[in-house]
This record gives structure tokens, C-alpha cells and sequence, in this order.
């Protein structure tokens, strides 16, 4: 068998069988699920059946405030707080607000309630007083004969879709989203997975391992052979989370029915004006229609490959030369994370002008392009580019490769002395 | 034919040379010590015959053809001065995974881990980690791993240091079983007393340079400087000869120092005439020890970590 391959399965194995692996690519996505699933949970059991009792001497809300059965509103002429405070104990109303006789717009309204009031059930009440309140002055402002169910009817509320001169439409809030999403894994990616192979490299050396393995293998297989290691690790480790995310999205609305019901029924009740809308759901939807999801996701794997692969390299030499003083390693790998982070921000900037300047320099220069493309790739890049970016990070890989193992090869055998870039410098020249 | 031939051998960093034209050669099944204080360059010219480092000039002849790398590492087991394991790993799978680098096939590997732990003693170890090892245990494991894939030549790094007496003879009657099947044992040390026990051949180092090179006894031959131990009953005097000075005496024990051009028989004729008991007459031969000391003070030899900093 190759040894390349031995190095690789064993780097492979020894990271896949840890505890916590398993603990941080299984149970971390679920823990995180069920947290989202309880928060769901509770907001919802917590709105179930608010009663709230108004005080509304003069009428000004009466059949303007809308009530549903989680949130419904009972209107009483007169203030009698005694009675009031007896129906709260029997459980008759929730909660009751006194309303004055004149309201204006910066007022505060005071709800009288049994128990603590949950912050999505206040803001429920909140937004509702205030939307009934707006319609009752609205209505002083209309001329008479206009209906408020005219003025609603004058709403708009469209959708501006980008639709570009090669003929693909696009939204730009989505692919916004999808973009900083990709690129954000991609700068995630070669954080963990770059200080990871650093870090295994100074655990090879620091163990004196390294001469054993060299008198074995040659430095180079011994680095590419735990580059691509770890590399598999991080692969895996997406592939799990990436089928565990949709396993547990789609298991949501199972375990939860109430959610679509809520979610479709408030969507109904809230504009009813435009009761064609599709729901938001629905819109995500299409939007994931409208992009070529298997496009990204392929893209993101040679991104991630490519960038992994280039930055790893680095990662390893850094991790060869420090010796185990820890803040020596902080110090090497500045020049590592500074394109890291630089490509970070002017994927910020790619996101809002994706066809500027800088980040088509940004997507193609291969220290920054695998963070800075998948940001760009949302909303259509031309095949040219693409291709030439990916060119261009395979031989950019190629390249780091090389000159890492000119330094890994020095560094790994060099104890007790304090090294500077300089001197990886001259390493790399030997 | 030697298995190992090194010629004019040459390993420079910068201005240090660490290694500076060393030639010898090692026989087929002999034990070979290569000797020299900290810093001498043991370690550069051991990575050399083992692959790590290329050196900068000169020839190694590994088993008759020009030493490459790649194929003849499969042939050599290195144990260096510094042990290293991986930590974390089981040890059952941390000796399979060295023997496969060597070469060896999943069956082969496991076959002969098992042979070498049974031998060893070390069967309960297999699920054990490293980490849990002492590190006498951690030595004989290192050991394992470096004789397991049964290479031509093995080269001990200080292969005893950290043991207790009774590992340590355990290794030592391996490596005397190693040589006696034919393997070529390279032992590097700064320990005298275990080479003059060990070694058929030495080479001291210094400076990069070779100063001593032979056999145990050719050395000893070399250097010894003529002195002789006399036993005589309790409370007697040697009278003055002309053969010898007196340098010590100690009650019944008495060292000469044999005059230059005479013999010992004259010696000893002098004393039987002069009616001298002798009950024992040895010569004294200096300790690989006296001869390393001799050899390398005065010369100032550098520390490792001045070496490095000044390269």
C-alpha cells in the first residue's frame, strides 16, 4: 500500500474516532435543533388563548382590533377595577388594559395581567392596539364614503426580481444571504480545519515523532498525507451536518404541526389584502429554484478543497517551524490570517457590488478567492472567470504546497531555537 | 563486502560544518559504535545514512550499491536519541502503523507485532495508550518498532537511557541476537561502558571530524600507556629496578609504569630475583572512557545549542 495512503487513513482515523468528534458533528447540530425546537415550542405554547379585557369607555377600538383564538380582545364600557381584578383571579380575562379617553401617538397603555407576559405575546398586543389605534385615526382622515377596505386595497407591496442580460433572474436579498452564507463557511473552513493541521503538525513535533516518521516516509508525504487527512475530516464533517440540517428541517414541521399552521395562519390573517402572496417559505423556495443549487454545492466543494488546500500548506509550515511555545505560533501564522481576514472584508464588499472591481480581483487572486467567488457565485458569474479563479487556485495551491514542504522539511527537525519568517525564508530558498 | 560504506562524508550549514569528510565502514553482523561528545555531529551523520538529510558532499554505499533513499529506508530502523510516539495512539496500532511505513503488508505486520510483543512481554499493552506508558515501557515499544520489519541495519540512538538494568539487558541480548542473524548494528552513544561491553567497532567524533577509528581492542592497544598491576603479599615493597617506576601503591597492590624499551618478562625476572611473591601481574588497559576524555578535552568541544544558533 502507498504510504501516502497509510499516513492519510491514520490521520483520518484517529481524528473520525475521537469522542468529540462525534460529539461536535452529531450531537452539536442536534443540540442546536432542539434548542430552536423548544424556543418554537414554548413561544407557542405560551400565546395559546390570551384573553385580554379593554376598558374602552368611548368605543375607539371597538371592531377595529382584530381577534384571533390565540389573542383575542373583550371589549367592557365600564371600569369597574374590582371586578376586574376578581375575573383575572377566576381566570376570565389574562390580562386587561384601562384605556383613557384620549390617546395620542407617544402614550403608554398599562395591561393589567395575572402572570408574567411572555415578550412575543406583548409585542402581539402591542402591534395590535397600535394598528387598531392607527385605523381609528385613519378613518378621521378619510373623506366620507371611503371605506379603510378602499385605502388597503391602494397598498403595494411588490417584489423587484433582477433579471440580468443572460437571461437568469435573481434576488438580490437571497442571493445577499446566500453569498455571505458561503463565504462566511469557506473563511469558517480554513480557520478550523488550517489550525487543526498546524496543530497536529506541532503535535508530530513536539513528540519528536517526526524523525521516527522521516526515516520512514519522506517530509513530503508525511505533510500532504495530514493535509489531506484532515482534509477528508472536514469533508465529512459538512457532509453530516449538511444531511443533518436537512433531515432536522424537514423533521420540524413534523414534530411541530402547529408551525406551518401559525406561520401560514398569521401570514392570512395579517395581509389579508393581499391573500395571494405566497408565503415566505414559498418564496425561500423558489429562490433555491431560481439559483442552481447543485452548482453551489459543487462550487463550494472545490472552494473549500482549494482554499483548505492552499491554506493548510501554510498552516503546516507555520506549525513545523515553532517550537512548543504556543505564542510563537501566534506570531507566524499573522501573515497566514491577515489574507484570511483580508478577504473576509472584501467579501463584505463583494456582497453589495458583486461585479465591482475588487471583488473580481478578489474572486480570482487565489489567497482570497475561495472566500470572496462563493460570495459572487449567487448571482451568476461568467464562466470565464470562474474557470480562470479556479486555475488559478489550483496553482496556487501547488505553489504554497511547494514552498511549505521546502520549510516543513527544515522545521521539523529544528528544536530549540526561535524562528522568524526570515528564516523560513531562507529555508524554503535551501 | 561491508554493508555500509561512508566516504569523505560532508554536511555543512552555513559556515558550521557539522559533519567534515568522515569515511568508514561497517561490516555485515558487527555492532558498531559510533562515539562522540554532545554536538560532535552523531546526529547529522546518522541522518544522513538514514535518508533524512542529503548530504553535501561524498558517498554512502548501502549493501554493495550507491545509497538511495527511498528503497534502502525499508532496510534500515532508526531509533533516535529523542523517543517519539504518538500520544494518543493505541499501541497495538501505533507499532502497525510504523511497521506498515516500512513496507510491510497488513498480515505481515500484524504477524510479526505479535511476535515481537509476545517476546517482549508486552501482549496487555495492545489497547493501552501511549500516554499511559512509563517511560521504560515507551523505550521497549520504540525499540520494537524499530527492529519489527527486520531491517539490515539498525541504528540505536542511546538506546538504553531511561531503562532499568533488566530492560536494559533484555534489549542488549536482542541486539546481540539481531547481529548474531545477520543484522548490522549501529550504536551511537557518549555511554563508554556499553560500547567496550557491546561493540566490535568504534569511531569517535568530534568536531565533525573523525578522530578514532578500530576495534575495541586495537584502540585500547593503541592508547594503553604501559602500565601494569602488581600483587604482592600484604606489607611488601617492590625494590627499584631499572625496568620500571613505581607510580602507586596501595597495601598488597602496586602499578608500574614499564620503562621504555624494556619488557615485562624483564620486569618480572627483576622481581623473582629480588624474591618478590607475586601473586597476580595485569596489565593496565586504559578505559574507552580515559581515551574519549583524552581525545576530546582541550578541544573544546561546542554545545549543540551554539551550534545551531551560530548556523
Amino acid at each position: 500500500m502507498n504510504k501516502t495512503f497509510i499516513i492519510i487513513k491514520r490521520e483520518f482515523l484517529s481524528r473520525v474516532q475521537k469522542k468529540t468528534f462525534l460529539l461536535s458533528t452529531i450531537l452539536l447540530p442536534i443540540l442546536i435543533f432542539g434548542l430552536y425546537g423548544l424556543i418554537i415550542y414554548f413561544s407557542m405554547k405560551g400565546e395559546e388563548n390570551i384573553r385580554v379585557a379593554i376598558v374602552d369607555s368611548k368605543g375607539v377600538l371597538e371592531n377595529k382590533i382584530q381577534s384571533d383564538d390565540a389573542l383575542s380582545f373583550t371589549f367592557l364600557k365600564q371600569a369597574d377595577t374590582a371586578q376586574l381584578q376578581k375575573d383575572l383571579v377566576d381566570k376570565k380575562y389574562s390580562g386587561y388594559i384601562l384605556l383613557p379617553d384620549s390617546i395620542s401617538k407617544r402614550d403608554s397603555l398599562k395591561y393589567y395581567s395575572r402572570a408574567n407576559v411572555g415578550l412575543m405575546t406583548q409585542g402581539k398586543i402591542e402591534s395590535r392596539i397600535n394598528k387598531a389605534l392607527e385605523k381609528s385615526s385613519l378613518q378621521t382622515l378619510l373623506a366620507p364614503g371611503i371605506t379603510l377596505e378602499q385605502v388597503e386595497t391602494s397598498k403595494t407591496k411588490i417584489d423587484l426580481k433582477v433579471s440580468k442580460t443572460d437571461g437568469k433572474t435573481g434576488n438580490a436579498g437571497f442571493a445577499t444571504a446566500l453569498g455571505f452564507i458561503c463565504g462566511f463557511l469557506i473563511y469558517i473552513v480554513l480557520f478550523i480545519y488550517g489550525t487543526m493541521v498546524m496543530r497536529g503538525v506541532m503535535e508530530e513535533k513536539t513528540n519528536r515523532i517526526a524523525e521516527v516518521m522521516v526515516s520512514s516516509v519522506k517530509p513530503y508525504q508525511l505533510m500532504i498525507g495530514k493535509i489531506v487527512g484532515i482534509g477528508a475530516v472536514g469533508l465529512v464533517q459538512f457532509l453530516i451536518w449538511g444531511v443533518l440540517m436537512l433531515s432536522l428541517q424537514m423533521l420540524i414541521p413534523v414534530i411541530f404541526p402547529q408551525v406551518l399552521e401559525q406561520a401560514g395562519a398569521a401570514q392570512a390573517a395579517v395581509d389579508q389584502a393581499d391573500a395571494g402572496k405566497s408565503s415566505m417559505v414559498t418564496t425561500i423556495m423558489n429562490n433555491l429554484q431560481s439559483v442552481n443549487m447543485f452548482m453551489i454545492v459543487g462550487l463550494f466543494i472545490i472552494y473549500f478543497l482549494g482554499g483548505y488546500l492552499l491554506y493548510s500548506a501554510l498552516f503546516a509550515a507555520v506549525g513545523s517551524a515553532v517550537n512548543e511555545d504556543p505564542q510563537d505560533a501566534q506570531q507566524l501564522m499573522l501573515p497566514i490570517t491577515m489574507p484570511i481576514i483580508f478577504a473576509f472584508v472584501i467579501m463584505m464588499q463583494a456582497i453589495n457590488n458583486p461585479d465591482g472591481g475588487l471583488a473580481i480581483f478578489g474572486s480570482l487572486f487565489p489567497l482570497t478567492s475561495p472566500i470572496v467567488m462563493m460570495a459572487r457565485i449567487p448571482y451568476g458569474v461568467p464562466a470565464w472567470e470562474l474557470i480562470l479563479s479556479i486555475a488559478l487556485l489550483i496553482g496556487g495551491f501547488l505553489g504554497t504546497t511547494w514552498l511549505a514542504a521546502k520549510i516543513y522539511r527544515t522545521g521539523i527537525l529544528m528544536y530549540g531555537k526561535k524562528v522568524t519568517w526570515k528564516e523560513l525564508w531562507k529555508w524554503a530558498r535551501m | 563486502m561491508p554493508l555500509l560504506e561512508v566516504q569523505h562524508l560532508k554536511k555543512h550549514y552555513g559556515a558550521h560544518k557539522a559533519v567534515d569528510d568522515i569515511s568508514f565502514s561497517i561490516e555485515r553482523g558487527s555492532i558498531f559504535g559510533l562515539l562522540g561528545p554532545n554536538g560532535a555531529g552523531k546526529t547529522t551523520l546518522l541522518r544522513m545514512i538514514t535518508g533524512i538529510f542529503y548530504p553535501d558532499g561524498g558517498q554512502i554505499t548501502f549493501d554493495g550499491r550507491p545509497f538511495k533513499a527511498e528503497d534502502d529506508i525499508l532496510h534500515i530502523g532508526y531509533m533516535p536519541e529523542e523517543r517519539g510516539l504518538y500520544k494518543k495512539m493505541k499501541i497495538g496500532e501505533q507499532a502497525m502503523y510504523l511497521a506498515q511505513l516500512k513496507g510491510l503488508s497488513k498480515a505481515d505486520a500484524l504477524e510479526k507485532v505479535k511476535t515481537w510483543f509476545e517476546k517482549f512481554e508486552m501482549q496487555s499493552w495492545w489497547n493501552k495508550k501511549v500516554e499511559d506508558l512509563s517511560k521504560g515501557m515507551g523505550q521497549k515499544l520504540q525499540f520494537v518498532t524499530t527492529v519489527l520489519h527486520e531491517p539490515k541495519l539498525i541504528i540505536l540512538d542511546e538506546p538504553f537511557s531511561g531503562l532499568d538494568p533488566v530492560n536494559a539487558n533484555l534489549i542488549k541480548e536482542e541486539i546481540y541476537n539481531l547481529a548474531k542473524r545477520g543484522c548490522t548494528v549501529i550504536f551511537s552513544t557518549h555511554r563508554m561502558e556499553q560500547v567496550e561491553e557491546i561493540c566490535d567497532q568504534i569511531i569517535l567524533v568530534n568536531k565533525g571530524q573523525k578522530i578514532l577509528d578500530g576495534t575495541v581492542h586495537g584502540v585500547k592497544q593503541e592508547y594503553k600507556k604501559n602500565q601494569f598491576k602488581v600483587l604482592t603479599e600484604e606489607g611488601k615493597t617492590l625494590p627499584a629496578s631499572a625496568h620500571f617506576q613505581l607510580v602507586q601503591h596501595n597495601g598488597a597492590q602496586h602499578t608500574i609504569q614499564l620503562a621504555d624499551g624494556s619488557t615485562t618478562n624483564a620486569v618480572l625476572e627483576d622481581l623473582i630475583r629480588n624474591q618478590v611473591p607475586i601473586l597476580g601481574f595485569t596489565e593496565i588497559l586504559p578505559s574507552l572512557n580515559d581515551i574519549f576524555i583524552r581525545l576530546v578535552e582541550g578541544t573544546h568541544a561546542t554545545t549543540r545549542a551554539f551550534q545551531q544558533s551560530a548556523s
